[in-house]
């Protein structure tokens, strides 16, 4: 199964007796949309429990066309890394040992 | 931004929902996440990325300290990557400086 948007919206709906479906759909895209928001805005977004997402900046470096061979620099970037809590990872292992 | 900085921008910016249904929202967006990754199954969030597992093989390795040789347990571990949304826009600031 694939967590998705609508999924989640549903599960806020099921879980929240005050919140109406509009409003649910609207939480759900400004939760992601404010956490692209601050990472575009140079922010780290760190939330507890679940992870940390962190930028870098990366320098130019050389590159290939690896379809030619040819030599093309990729150019200098700013790049979304996710570094997971401790707790999320140790969640993981222990259902994956549950279930094995 | 942190957890807490989070819900006060979208307290600032949703007036229409009370602040206890944000806070509670915010709550089980993150763990239906959790949970979700934890059960094996992958997050697709259009224009913000997706989240999968990865697997990590059992290797050698030693424990630093004490130099004795152990192998790794085999493992999953989360991943995340960038949706083209996101990637554009985080990096849409430093193309500007530099033109």
């Amino acid at each position: 199964m694939v967590l998705t948007k609508l999924e989640l919206s549903r599960k806020l709906i099921k879980a929240i007796p005050t919140l109406g479906r509009n409003e649910a759909t609207l939480l759900v895209e400004e939760f992601f949309e404010e956490i692209r928001l601050a990472l575009e805005n140079g922010e780290d977004v760190k939330l507890a429990g679940f992870g940390n997402f962190e930028l870098r900046d990366k320098k130019q470096r050389p590159g290939r066309n690896p379809k030619t061979g040819e030599v093309i620099p990729v150019s200098a970037r700013r790049v979304v890394t996710f570094h997971p809590s401790q707790k999320l990872k140790t969640k993981i292992i222990e259902n994956n040992e549950q279930s094995n | 931004m942190l957890k807490s900085k989070l819900i006060e921008r979208l307290t600032d910016k949703l007036r229409q929902v009370s602040v206890a249904d944000i806070e509670q929202s915010i709550n089980l967006i993150i763990s239906t996440m959790s949970e979700s990754l934890s059960a094996g199954d992958r997050i697709e969030i259009r224009d913000f990325g997706s989240f999968n597992l990865h697997y990590r093989a059992p290797r050698n390795a030693h424990n630093p300290k004490t130099g004795k040789r152990l192998m790794t347990t085999p493992k999953y571990r989360p991943h995340f990557k960038p949706g083209k949304a996101l990637r554009e826009r985080v990096n849409s600031q430093v193309k500007k400086a530099e033109m």
